[in-house]
């Protein structure tokens, strides 16, 4: 069995910035993570490795500094990963993105399941997984938080908004996998001087892939951001109640009764 | 599986210096360290003395990340309220093989490693090494986790003070209180040209301050002070056993530390920009664990190398010392036949060699002497009391030295047979 896991490298969460000018986040000098979903994934792919042996591969689109977060992935025990790499794919948004990541999954072939994070953390789209189901025209199942491989048919729990579900296809298929359903494994000493004998990462171009440059980039990208607006966080009256309990709740009472915020 | 020649564990001075002396012999290395790089787990007081560097890497000069050289020794005794210092000035203190200089962990230790990835050793970070890997009661690796062995003829245990490896391989027993100090350290941050008008330095000058008396307040134990090139290195070693029989905190005794009038002057203006904490091996030759077992050497602070006799306070300079001593030694193993417990026995003869072991016996009383209360209480205080009435004129009528000296020694309530006892042990041990 081959599993396939769509990563993003993203700047770190709780160092994210918003340059005040250009309203747009801040991604040089910021450290990078593999984006928290996808990191759960893999951990769900890495599972499926233990349980059935599969092969695990990884895949991403982005500059070469996205190695790094690639190399962690192979530390935490892929077998291998694949960079599409090409300057014409700057500013390519979510469209562009989900074709080229199919092409080159069908350049890679021989897949059982891909597997993908619900969203990343950096533009929270959710379109990419859907997107690269919708091109290779297989059957998608989006936000599982567990996934079991069974007889060559792939069962899934789907986190709905009003409980979960569970849903069955057979493979070749597409998961999207839930942010925080599982706690992704930390690399090992194995895994880590594997990366550094080197050739864990194998970089591809648009050219060597057969991406037709007509459909990536800025240009291609319907999607335009006109503006962004930060928000800012309303300042608090910030009063500060003290005494015995029963005393400063009831002043607490008293004064939200007297601003009129609830009604006594 | 993978597999290396050998494994060290821990890039601190004494894992970098023997990680590189083993590339260099040809032997494939691993050298696997815990923090996120070398050095940020790493705290020492601040100065290195650099005789070990110049056999290691004799062009050490050349980009070696030195903050200041030390060109001045202080020794201060502190009151509550008064101090009293003996400064020695030489050039002499920073040429040839007696050089000494101030240094930054994170700095040294990255460029240390980087040497030894530079003679072909893999560097992997991030990783701590659980436990030896044994084989047919032999070790054969290291372990990380149930399924992440990595196979070695040879592990070199460079954890530092807190070593779970050589108790996990049965060389010592666990650390006791009396064995080991605390070390406190404050990096204070001034700009260059205020350390070199405040101390009187040079460029590229240092200086060094040991504090004995009021610094520990009586606990055993003393403060340090070094000059980095735009930081002060400030801070305590204390017995972690007067620590948990006085029940003082060390943090509150840095502080007070920092506040003495004398210790302030230095500081002034000053932003406390880290705060760390380390244990110190305290007993040197007396705490020492077996150093060589089948497949396994103990080098730097795991094996306890550390002197600290009053005045001077040597740990990086064994380490490297003791780093290289080691990858001499797998060397002859390997000669020999290989890593057995008797072929490695050879490390001793290597640590003689460059008078790691000497230097530890030497001093080996030096911890028990230290252990004199007296030493830190009565003595600094009766010091003190005598320079206070040499050089306090009041017209109250002034007395001779002599009798000033033999006045406070009856004062200070310890029998003079004693004092002078105290005294010998003192010249013979330190």
């Amino acid at each position: 069995m081959r599993v396939i896991v769509c990563i993003k490298q993203v700047p770190r969460a709780q160092e994210l910035q918003v340059d005040p000018v250009t309203q747009t986040l801040k991604r040089v000098g910021v450290p990078s993570e593999i984006n928290p979903p996808d990191a759960n994934a893999l951990e769900m792919a890495l599972r499926l490795k233990d349980q059935h042996a599969a092969e695990v591969v990884v895949l991403s689109m982005g500059p070469t500094s996205f190695d790094e977060s690639l190399e962690r992935a192979v530390a935490m025990g892929a077998d291998r990963s694949v960079l599409l790499t090409d300057r014409i794919l700057g500013g390519s948004d979510t469209v562009p993105t989900a074709y080229a990541l199919s092409e080159t999954i069908q350049k890679i072939g021989g897949y059982d399941l891909l597997l993908c994070g619900e969203e990343t953390t950096d533009a929270s789209t959710g379109h990419v997984g859907p997107g690269i189901a919708g091109h290779l025209d297989l059957p998608q199942i989006t936000y599982a938080s567990e996934i079991r491989v069974e007889d060559g048919k792939v069962r899934a729990r789907r986190t709905a908004e009003d409980g979960t579900e569970w849903w069955e296809t057979t493979m070749p298929c597409l998961c999207t996998v839930n942010f925080g359903c599982n706690k992704p494994r930390e690399p090992t000493l194995t895994g880590k001087i594997r990366v550094e004998r080197g050739g864990v990462v194998t970089h591809w171009s648009c050219a060597e892939v057969g991406i037709d440059p007509k459909k990536v980039g800025l240009f291609n990208s319907p999607t335009i951001v006109a503006k962004v607006d930060t928000v800012r966080l309303p300042t608090r009256a910030g009063r500060i109640f003290s005494g015995e309990p029963e005393e400063t709740v009831r002043q607490l009472l008293d004064s939200l009764i007297a601003d009129g915020v609830i009604s006594p | 599986m993978e597999r290396f020649d050998a494994i060290v564990v821990g890039a601190g001075p004494a894992g970098s210096a023997a990680a590189l002396s083993l590339a260099r012999k040809g032997f494939s290395t691993l050298l696997v360290e815990r923090g996120r790089a070398p050095g940020v787990k790493g705290m020492f007081g601040g100065r290195i003395y650099a005789w070990p560097l110049d056999d290691l890497v004799p062009e050490w000069a050349k980009d070696c990340p030195v903050e200041r050289f030390v060109v001045r020794e202080n020794l201060a005794f502190l009151t509550e309220d008064a101090s009293l210092t003996v400064s020695f000035d030489s050039p002499k203190l920073a040429q040839g093989r007696g050089t000494s200089f101030t240094a930054v962990r994170a700095k040294f230790d990255a460029w240390l490693a980087k040497k030894a990835q530079d003679a072909g050793a893999m560097l992997v970070t991030g990783i701590r090494v659980d436990d030896l890997w044994r084989e047919g009661g032999r070790v054969r690796g290291v372990s990380v986790a149930p399924n992440d062995h990595v196979a070695s003829d040879l592990v070199i245990i460079a954890e530092g003070a807190a070593s779970t490896l050589v108790r996990k391989a049965g060389l010592k027993a666990d650390l006791e209180p009396r064995e080991v100090s605390v070390g406190i350290k404050e990096t204070v941050e001034l700009p260059p040209e205020t350390i070199q008008e405040r101390f009187g330095l040079g460029e590229k000058e240092g200086a060094a301050y040991v504090y004995a008396g009021q610094a520990s307040m009586g606990l055993r134990g003393g403060g340090f002070l070094y000059t980095n090139k735009a930081s002060v290195s400030i801070g305590l070693v204390v017995s972690s056993e007067d620590l948990s029989r006085k029940k003082v905190e060390v943090q509150d005794l840095q502080t007070k530390f920092r506040m003495h009038p004398a210790v302030q002057r230095l500081l002034r203006g000053g932003k406390v920009v880290e705060y760390s904490a380390h244990l110190v091996p305290e007993l040197g030759a007396g705490m020492m664990p077996q150093l060589s077992t089948d497949g396994v050497l103990v080098v730097g602070d795991a094996a306890g190398f550390l002197i600290n006799n009053g005045y001077t306070f040597r740990g990086v300079d064994l380490a490297i010392a003791s780093g290289i001593a080691a990858g001499e030694a797998a060397e002859a193993a390997r000669s020999a036949g290989g890593m057995s417990k008797m072929n490695l026995a050879v490390y001793e003869k290597f640590l003689r060699a460059r008078n790691v072991l000497t230097d530890l016996e030497r001093f080996r009383r030096a911890p028990l002497y230290m252990k004199n209360e007296r030493l830190f209480d009565v003595y600094p205080r009766m010091l003190m009391e005598i320079a206070e009435r040499m050089y306090t004129v009041d017209g109250s009528g002034k007395e001779r030295l002599f009798d000033v000296v033999l006045d406070e020694a009856s004062a200070a309530n310890v029998p003079k047979l004693k004092m002078l006892l105290d005294l010998l042990h003192g010249a013979r041990s330190m």
